[in-house]
């Protein structure tokens, strides 16, 4: 190995090399990128950091960097160190470049390059870490991601010509590039590394890219689009066809997605790496080296490298050769294992989003994993996130070789955590400390037997298979009954965990089933050269982990602080979801509360009414053939109906054609005051008038016709209904008026709240199924009430609050409700 | 055979099970050796020629009043009031007493030459009729000859432009009536008497008053100090009634008052064993009880529920009275007495009662939870002059399956009463402060109230006020039967059978207590020394 910055003494001081350093860190909103940008804040003198920040969609990349990095609890130990000069101190050393390394050159700006070009170190930590993300999008990230960064710095540093020194690239892969193979791994690029086939990673670039385009097609063929509008109909009902649109467009962008994710697995598997994110950080590192890293090309380079970066949409690519020392970056490669909590810095136990061990731990503390699969004595490779930090901060004050080299950052040779271990350790302290149940009940962890991933796996499929099919069978229920929608439920979150259960298996049963030890011996070489004291500030020696309190006083308590599980037994103090739900729909900052009628408001339909008006003047003989006559023509109505609401409205309505308009009012008010009423639900009336008590305006929204409704109009502020048109005294069949169904009423929501001055943000809508969904979405406190099963799961996915309301117990419940007879004689009855 | 008196019962060994109502059904009950048994008077005889009464009480008015027929003049405004639906229990079988009454009324009226003549139901805050119920109550020629025309009304309480504020009484009290009763000639009310609270000054002073007036009595105040409410002498609900009664008659208002009394003979002859004393029933009384109560126990309670509200008492008219109003009283009092006054000796540390399925206030609708407290810490409870029956601190037991069941149409501010303020509360005081305001002035119950068939959206208080002389008085009440999370909404104890009940009343009143139980029905009133 050549020594290419020459250092060679035997005390290596972190804190003199990188003194007044500039950094330039990707990734640095990630859990590693934060902790190195805090530390080098913290422990370094006068290092400034500049982070590459992707822009939100709503907050600029400094917002982003000010609240996901700086605002991240981190920083907490600095801000108190600081005190009041930490603001000041974070501005004047923390600098923000926007950029995205999923883009040429960085997404840099001629001032960004600018920028990158002032920096000494460049730390590449962006990734995709999901172990299973779709192939092309971990490719454009974790496999190309390397190579851009290098490429951008090729790119500031062009202006000052060949041989103009560049920065040394530090870049962060894994250890399971090196694959879960039996064994020892050795810290050695990987077109050295024997058990690695040798692949074109060009090619699989191109493959992603190419798999994409033909997915987005067959994605589009219309045998597809159709299972696809059929299933959006299935969830959605009568919703609207825009909506309905929009989801099935959803449902195909995941289709699309699903299969890449499908296709990352199975190629990576294919090629011998356990999942998506080693494969594509395999090749991401062999990309790298093969483009920037080499002096002279090696073995396997025909098959390694060609050196095109990404279908030549790099500027400079065409130019740049292999072992073109021009062309030659130092680069380091650090490969940490699975990392985890922090065993001292910035304290024990800092953490930064729910990662790979921790859902697995939440569960299985909820009881709901019951077995998991693994060999108990199998190494389950760990690292604390600090010793990380401090292994980069020690090979950037070492600085780079050439060929570049490797560094694994894992504890299973020198201190190795065996499965069996771990899981006695977790058994163990929940055992001590269990979460409790909504009840206020602890909750016992199962003790693993520890099978083979292949019987649990089965298991855990039938299970998903039973529940999914359930699931359908209560979907099709047409009712809106609490209890269904309470299994139905219970079903979802049961399949929810089985299936997560299930992709946790398969996902990461590769991890706790691996016997490869990752060696370590540059490391080491590494802290044999620092003293004692800068050994104890910047520790990364894995053997300074004592896996037993690191897991129960430091990893398990941080884990379960974090996770918004109970910890204390008895019920749940404080108030309900849905009563805080409650009160934020109540709440005197509320502008408006729309309601649906039909089953909202009322367990009755525009059938009912007609029906018993039109029976009212009915002798009993013909009332026998009204019926019959009604029933006969039920099934017709009812397809119409949920086909579209307002062609069934407009066609039913007809039935009042020649009805004379002033018995028709008269009726109406006794169809109110006598059924209509006796259906209607008490807890909703109550709600309109809490709302305008509030002072909200309150609307009602309905098809019903506006002589039936009359009588509701005082509980409103305004009301649109339907109105037939009149001649003569007498009703025309034909609607004068529709009031809006499905998407129209979003629109004129819309325009009701414009005109009145008032937010659809600051409002609520009330509705029953699916058919009110564009409304429902319109607002910005949504309730279901007494949902359909299609509503239910959507407010259950939503998180939608969702109220039951009932008619008042004791009234009748007559199938068909007919008007009581009235003998007086009426010039024309409404048409049976 | 002339009517048997009432009489007190005392259980020895050959006492057989005793009949207790539960609602829409019954229930036989063994009591205890040594409990005590108020029964009712017998229905006494009825008059004869009812009709010829009524003449002959129009034509000899009592107090300071001329004949009405002296009364009635061409050109003259005159308004015939009536009790609404909630009189009398149950409804009556054809001709209604009111059909009778004003039918002549209305002839006499006819005979002068009197044409401006309008109908009121004198509902005070009560439902408006239906149909069916005025053409019950006043027959379908008057229905049929008034109501197209618009000149048979029901009073709103709530119409701005139909009140009058006629002024204060000396304690400062609203008097705020009926606009066309109190701008008429003359104003004829018609009454039924069925228990001694109703009647008098009360007739027009409540049934024709808005919420501004009514409010000044019907309060928790006035309600435990009307010891008891069905005798207006130790009443503050009655000596309210009546300084309002003297200040419309002050004000120039002529009203002819006649009220009616009716025998208490309540049930027809399929229920006729309700009628009779246990050891007498005979072996069809047996029979027909125990289909009756089987029958009833298996079917819905709706179908109960219609079974009971389509009887029509075979009532008659005891007498008839007609005059000026406090006179009239006096002596239509008198008559309810006779039928139904029973004289007990002494309290009782446990009273016992069934409660049937019918109360004033739900009259073909259904008997909600508030009703059923109403029924038996209001009426029941207050069934006495001098002392009540049951000691202070005492227990009181009834029986009644309880149902949190509403009636949507009749009912609507029950429902919210129950799930809003019972939830809070039961003090009537507590609720009186806190939460009658926003009931009674709540628009969405005014609009039912006016338009439809719902009790005013204060009515459920006035109905708990009605038991808060019971709730003061006493140490506990238990419903037996009753629907136990309803029941321990009211602030009561539910029990299932009455062993238990007496059991959790030792706990109260100390073992051995002394029993008493109110058989009902018929109808009576105990005169407790």
């Amino acid at each position: 190995m050549v020594d290419i910055v020459g250092v060679a003494e035997r005390r290596l001081s972190i804190r003199e090399r990188l003194r007044a350093k500039r950094f330039f860190v990707t990734g640095g909103t990630g859990f590693l990128g934060t902790a190195l940008i805090e530390r080098l804040l913290r422990s370094i003198p006068d290092a400034e950091v500049v982070a590459l920040v992707r822009p939100g969609r709503r907050a600029s990349a400094h917002e982003r960097a000010l609240r996901e990095i700086v605002r991240n609890d981190c920083f907490d130990p600095l801000r108190r160190l600081l005190g009041d000069s930490f603001e000041e101190t974070i501005a004047s050393r923390l600098t923000t470049v926007a950029g995205d390394v999923s883009e040429d050159a960085l997404g840099l700006n001629e001032a960004g390059l600018q920028t990158l070009r002032s920096c000494d170190v460049v730390v590449h930590s962006a990734a995709t870490v999901s172990f299973d993300a779709p192939l092309d999008q971990a490719v454009e990230v974790n496999l190309l991601g390397p190579s851009r960064v290098a490429d951008a710095i090729q790119r500031a540093w062009t202006t000052d010509g060949p041989g103009s020194r560049r920065p040394h690239l530090i870049a962060v892969s894994t250890a399971y590039v090196a694959g879960t193979h039996q064994g020892e791994a050795n810290e050695q690029l990987l077109t050295e590394n024997p058990l690695v086939p040798p692949v074109d990673w060009q090619g699989e670039v191109d493959f992603a890219r190419k798999l994409r385009a033909e997915l987005e097609l067959e994605s589009r063929q219309p045998q597809r689009l159709r299972e696809l509008i059929e299933r959006a109909r299935a969830e959605q009902g009568a919703a609207g066809s825009h909506l309905l649109a929009t989801r099935a467009e959803r449902l195909r962008e995941d289709w699309v997605s699903q299969s890449l994710v499908e296709a990352g697995l199975t190629r990576a598997k294919a090629l011998g790496w356990p999942d998506t994110y080693a494969y594509t950080k395999a090749l991401g590192e062999i990309a790298l080296v093969a483009q920037f890293g080499h002096s002279a090309p090696s073995a396997g380079a025909s098959a390694h490298g060609r050196n095109r970066l990404h279908g030549g949409r790099s500027a400079n690519a065409a130019n740049t050769t292999e072992g073109d020392a021009g062309n030659q970056i130092p680069i380091t490669i650090v490969r940490p294992s699975i990392i985890e909590s922090a065993l001292a810095e910035p304290f024990p136990g800092w953490i930064r989003g729910f990662r790979m061990a921790e859902p697995i731990i939440i569960s299985y503390a909820r009881g709901l994993l019951r077995e998991f699969p693994g060999v108990p004595e199998g190494v389950i490779d760990v690292i604390p996130v600090d010793l990380v930090v401090s292994a980069i901060l020690a090979i950037a004050a070492a600085g780079a070789t050439s060929p570049p080299a490797v560094y694994h950052v894992a504890s299973s040779v020198r201190r190795p955590l065996r499965y069996g271990q771990m899981h006695e350790l977790v058994y163990d302290w929940f055992s001590r400390h269990p979460l409790y149940d909504d009840r206020g009940q602890p909750i016992s962890v199962p003790k693993w037997s520890l099978p083979g991933r292949g019987r649990v796996q089965q298991q855990l499929q039938r299970a998903t298979q039973l529940m999914r099919a359930g699931e359908r069978l209560l979907a099709a229920f047409p009712g809106r009954a609490k209890r269904v929608a309470n299994w139905a439920a219970t079903l979802e979150d049961r399949q929810g965990l089985a299936q997560r259960a299930l992709s946790y298996v398969e996902l990461y049963g590769a991890y706790t089933e691996t016997e490869a030890r990752y060696r370590v011996d540059r490391l080491l070489e590494l802290w044999q050269r620092m003293s004692s004291e800068e050994q104890e500030r910047f520790c990364f020696d894995p053997a300074a982990i004592d896996w037993e309190r690191y897991v129960s006083e430091i990893h398990l308590p941080s884990v379960v602080a974090r996770a918004r599980v109970k910890t204390t037994p008895g019920r749940p103090a404080g108030i309900s979801r849905a009563e805080r739900a409650r009160r934020a729909i109540l709440s005197p900052d509320r502008h408006l509360a729309v309601f649906d009628l039909e089953h909202t408001l009322l367990s009755s339909n525009v059938v009912d009414s007609y029906s018993w008006l039109a029976s009212r003047h009915l002798p009993f003989d013909r009332r026998i053939r009204f019926v019959g006559q009604l029933l006969a023509g039920a099934p017709r109505w009812l397809a119409l109906d949920r086909r579209d609401r307002g062609d069934f409205l407009r066609s039913f309505y007809r039935r009042y054609e020649g009805a004379p308009v002033a018995t028709v009012e008269a009726d109406a008010w006794e169809l109110f005051h006598r059924f209509l009423i006796t259906r209607m639900f008490p807890e909703g009336l109550a709600r309109v008038r809490r709302h305008r008590s509030l002072g909200h305006r309150t609307l009602l929204i309905t098809g019903a016709l506006d002589v039936i409704v009359a009588p509701l109009v005082p509980l409103f502020d305004d009301v649109v209904s339907a109105r037939l048109g009149r001649h003569n005294g007498y009703f025309t069949g034909q609607l004068e008026e529709l009031p809006p169904t499905g998407e129209a009423r979003a629109a004129m929501l819309q325009r009701y709240a414009r005109d009145h001055g008032l937010s659809l943000a600051e409002s609520v809508a009330y509705g029953d199924s699916t058919s009110d969904l564009a409304m429902l979405e319109a607002v910005g406190y949504p309730v279901a009430v007494n949902p359909d099963s299609r509503l239910a799961a959507l407010a259950r996915r939503r998180g939608w609050h969702v109220e039951y309301w009932s008619k008042a117990p004791g009234g009748a419940d007559r199938p068909l409700p007919l008007g009581p007879f009235d003998p007086r004689p009426v010039r024309s009855e409404v048409r049976q | 055979m002339t009517p048997r008196p009432g009489l007190v019962m005392e259980v020895d060994g050959s006492t057989p099970p005793l009949l207790f109502w539960n609602g829409e059904g019954f229930r036989l009950e063994r009591l205890p050796e040594g409990t005590r048994v108020v029964y009712a008077p017998e229905p006494l005889a009825p008059l004869a020629d009812p009709i010829a009464a009524i003449r002959h009480a129009l034509e000899h008015p009592v107090g300071d009043m001329e004949p009405l027929s002296a009364l009635l003049r061409p050109g003259m405004r005159l308004t015939i009031c009536f009790d609404d639906v909630s009189l009398p229990l149950p409804p009556m079988r054809s001709p209604d007493v009111r059909q009778l009454v004003i039918e002549q009324v209305l002839e006499l009226a006819a005979e002068a030459g009197v044409d401006d003549v309008v109908l009121i139901a004198a509902l005070a805050l009560h439902r408006r009729m239906t149909e069916p119920e005025l053409r019950h109550a006043l027959g379908d020629r008057i229905y049929d000859a008034f109501a197209p025309h618009g000149l048979l009304t029901q009073h709103d309480a709530e119409d701005p432009e139909g009140l009058v504020h006629l002024g204060r009484t000396e304690q400062g009290e609203d008097v705020e009536i009926n606009r066309r009763a109190a701008e008429s000639d003359l104003v004829v009310y018609v009454n039924i008497t069925l228990v001694t609270m109703d009647g008098g000054h009360k007739s027009i002073a409540t049934g024709l008053a808005s919420y501004r007036s009514l409010r000044h009595h019907h309060n928790p105040h006035t309600m435990r100090h009307s010891r008891s409410f069905m005798d207006a002498p130790a009443s503050e609900l009655h000596s309210s009634n009546w300084r309002m009664g003297r200040l419309i008659a002050e004000s120039g208002i002529r009203v002819f008052q006649i009220e009616t009394t009716l025998n208490t003979d309540t049930f027809p002859a399929q229920f006729g064993f309700l009628q009779r004393r246990e050891w007498e029933w005979t072996l069809r009384d047996r029979a027909t009880y125990a289909a009756t109560a089987a029958a009833l126990d298996r079917m819905p309670a709706r179908l109960a529920r219609q079974i009971f509200h389509a009887i029509r008492a075979p009532q008659a008219m005891l007498s008839v009275q007609a005059g000026e109003v406090e006179a009239v009283h006096e002596r239509a009092i008198a008559s309810v007495w006779r039928q139904q006054g029973v004289a007990v000796e002494g309290q009782t540390d446990v009273l016992t009662m069934g409660l049937p399925y019918i109360c004033p206030y739900n009259v073909n609708s259904i008997m909600n939870p508030i009703l059923v407290a109403c029924l038996g810490l209001g009426y029941f409870f207050n069934l006495y002059r001098g002392k009540p029956l049951v000691r202070e601190g005492g227990v009181l037991i009834l029986r009644h399956p309880t149902r949190p069941e509403f009636h949507p149409g009749h009912h609507p501010s029950y429902i919210d009463f129950y799930e809003q303020v019972l939830t809070q509360t039961t003090d009537p005081i507590e609720m009186h402060k806190v939460y009658e305001e926003s009931f009674a002035t709540d628009p969405w119950y005014v609009h039912l109230y006016r338009t439809g068939h719902a009790y005013h959206g204060v009515h459920p208080f006035y109905m708990w006020y009605w038991c808060a002389h019971a709730l003061e008085h006493l140490g506990r009440v238990i419903v037996l039967g009753g629907n136990p999370s309803a029941v321990r909404r009211m602030g009561f104890s539910p029990a299932s059978t009455l062993q238990d009940a007496l059991e959790m009343a030792t706990d109260v009143v100390g073992p051995s207590p002394t029993i008493t139980h109110l058989h009902a029905p018929p109808l009576l009133m105990a005169d407790v020394s």
